[in-house]
C-alpha cells in the first residue's frame, strides 16, 4: 500500500503541496470568486422580487382602474336610465293629455248630437200629437157626431200615447 | 514477456512519484518535490477554477455554465443554511472549496485518461491529504467554537439534559466521539476512494489475465468483468459526488455545534 509505504518519503510533500493548492482554490476561488457569484443569484433574486412587486402593484393599480370605471359606468348606466325614463313618462303625459282633451271634444260633440236628437224627437212627438188629437176629433165628429173638446181629446190622446 | 507486462499491480496507481524537485527542494529540512499527487492537485485547482470563471459572468439571465457554477454555490449555500441557519454563509467559501476540491478530484481520478498514456492520480485516496482536509474542518470547529464560546465550548460533551450522576459517563463518551470525527472524516474519504480505484484495476486485470489466458477464459471471466467494470465505473461516480457531498455535509455539521453547541 503506497500510501503507507511511501509515507515517510512523502507526506511532507503531499501536505505542502495540498496546502499550497487548497490554500490558492480557498483565498481565489473561495473567497474572491464565489462571494461574487452569488453576490449576481443575490442580485438576480432581489431584482426578481422588485419585479413581480412592480407588476403586482401595477395589476392592483389596473383593478382599481377597472373598479372605478366600473362604478361611473354604472352611474352613467343609472343616469340615461333616469333620463329615458323620464322622457317616457313625460311622452305618456302629454299624450294622456292630448287624449283627455280629444275625449273631451268628442264626448261634448255626442252630448251635443244627443240634445239635438232628443229636441228632434219632442219636437216630432208634439207633432204627431197634435196631429193625433186633431185626428181624434175629426174621428169622433164624424163617427158620433160628437164635438169633442181639444182638451179632452188631447188628454186621451195622451193617455192612450202613455199606455201604447 | 507477456506475463510480466500483462500483470496489473492494483496498488501502483496510488504510487507517487517525483516530478520534479526530489533532491533539494526542501523546507526546513522537509522534502517538498512536486509530485504526480501534486501536479493532479495543480489541474484539480485549475479546472476548478476555470469552471468558476465560466460562472462569473454575472449576467443577470444566466447562460448554461453560469447556471451550473451558480447551482454549486446555491446547493453549498443551501445545505448551509439549513444546517446552520444564517451565520452558516460565511463558511460558503470555505465549504464550497472543499466540496469542489474533493469533488472534482475525485472525478478527474475516475477519467480514462490512461487511455492517451496519462495515469489520473486521485489524490483524495491517500490519507495524508484527506487527513489534513480533515484537520483543517477541525481546527476551524475548535477555533470558532472557543472564540465564540471561550471555555464553555465544553458544554458539547454534556448533551441537554442529563441528568447530573451520568455526567462522568456521558462526558467521555462524547468527548471521545468528538476526538473520533476528524479520524472519521478522513479515512471515510480515503477508503471510499481506494476501494473503489482497487476494485477496478483487479477487475481490469481479471479482463487482462482472463482474455490472455485464452479466448474461453476471456468469454467466462473476462467479459463479466468488463461488463461489472462498467457498472462499478457509473457506480464510482456516484461515490465520487457522495463522499465530497459526505465531507462537505458532515463539516458543516461539526461547525453547526461549534456555532450553537447542542
Amino acid at each position: 500500500m503506497p500510501q503507507i509505504a511511501q509515507l515517510a518519503d512523502t507526506w511532507s510533500s503531499q501536505v505542502f503541496w495540498l496546502l499550497v493548492f487548497f490554500g490558492l482554490t480557498f483565498f481565489i476561488i473561495g473567497k474572491f470568486m464565489v462571494p461574487k457569484v452569488m453576490d449576481t443569484v443575490a442580485q438576480r433574486d432581489g431584482q426578481i422580487a422588485s419585479d413581480l412587486a412592480a407588476a403586482k402593484s401595477a395589476r392592483d393599480a389596473a383593478d382599481e382602474q377597472e373598479e372605478a370605471w366600473r362604478v361611473k359606468e354604472n352611474e352613467n348606466r343609472a343616469a340615461a336610465q333616469a333620463i329615458v325614463s323620464k322622457a317616457k313618462d313625460e311622452a305618456a303625459a302629454k299624450s294622456e293629455k292630448k287624449l283627455a282633451a280629444a275625449q273631451k271634444r268628442i264626448d261634448k260633440k255626442l252630448a251635443d248630437a244627443e240634445l239635438r236628437i232628443g229636441e228632434a224627437r219632442t219636437a216630432a212627438l208634439t207633432e204627431v200629437e197634435s196631429v193625433a188629437v186633431e185626428a181624434a176629433q175629426d174621428i169622433v165628429k164624424t163617427l158620433a157626431g160628437v164635438k169633442v173638446t181639444k182638451p179632452t181629446a188631447t188628454k186621451a190622446v195622451k193617455e192612450q200615447l202613455a199606455h201604447g | 514477456m507477456a506475463v510480466e507486462t500483462a500483470k496489473v499491480d492494483p496498488m501502483k496507481q496510488f504510487a507517487i512519484e517525483p516530478i520534479a524537485g526530489t533532491q533539494g527542494w526542501e523546507i526546513a529540512g522537509f522534502n517538498i518535490a512536486f509530485t504526480n499527487s501534486a501536479m493532479w492537485m495543480l489541474i484539480t485547482t485549475v479546472v476548478l477554477f476555470v469552471f468558476v470563471l465560466g460562472g462569473m459572468k454575472r449576467e443577470l439571465v444566466p447562460g448554461r455554465w453560469q447556471m451550473m457554477v451558480e447551482t454549486f454555490t446555491g446547493f453549498i449555500d443551501n445545505m448551509l443554511e439549513a444546517n446552520i441557519g444564517k451565520e452558516g454563509r460565511k463558511y460558503v467559501p470555505y465549504v464550497f472549496s472543499l466540496f469542489m476540491f474533493i469533488l472534482i478530484a475525485n472525478l478527474i481520478g475516475l477519467l480514462p485518461l490512461g487511455l492517451f498514456g496519462i495515469h489520473p492520480f486521485t489524490f483524495t485516496s491517500h490519507f495524508t491529504v484527506t487527513g489534513v482536509l480533515a484537520i483543517i474542518s477541525f481546527s476551524i470547529v475548535l477555533i470558532v467554537g472557543f472564540w465564540k464560546h471561550g471555555l464553555h465550548f465544553f458544554s458539547l460533551f454534556v448533551p441537554h439534559g442529563t441528568p447530573l450522576p451520568m455526567v462522568p459517563v456521558i462526558a467521555p463518551i462524547e468527548f471521545i466521539s468528538f476526538m473520533v470525527r476528524p479520524f472519521s472524516l478522513a479515512l471515510r474519504l480515503f477508503v471510499a476512494m481506494m476501494a473503489g480505484h482497487v476494485l477496478l484495476k483487479v477487475l481490469s486485470s481479471f479482463v487482462i489475465d482472463g482474455t490472455n489466458a485464452g479466448a474461453g477464459f476471456g468469454a467466462l471471466v473476462g467479459l463479466p468483468s468488463f461488463v461489472l467494470m462498467i457498472g462499478i465505473s457509473a457506480l464510482e461516480i456516484l461515490v465520487a459526488g457522495i463522499q465530497a457531498y459526505v465531507f462537505a455535509l458532515l463539516t458543516s455539521l461539526y461547525i453547526n455545534d461549534a456555532e450553537h453547541l447542542h
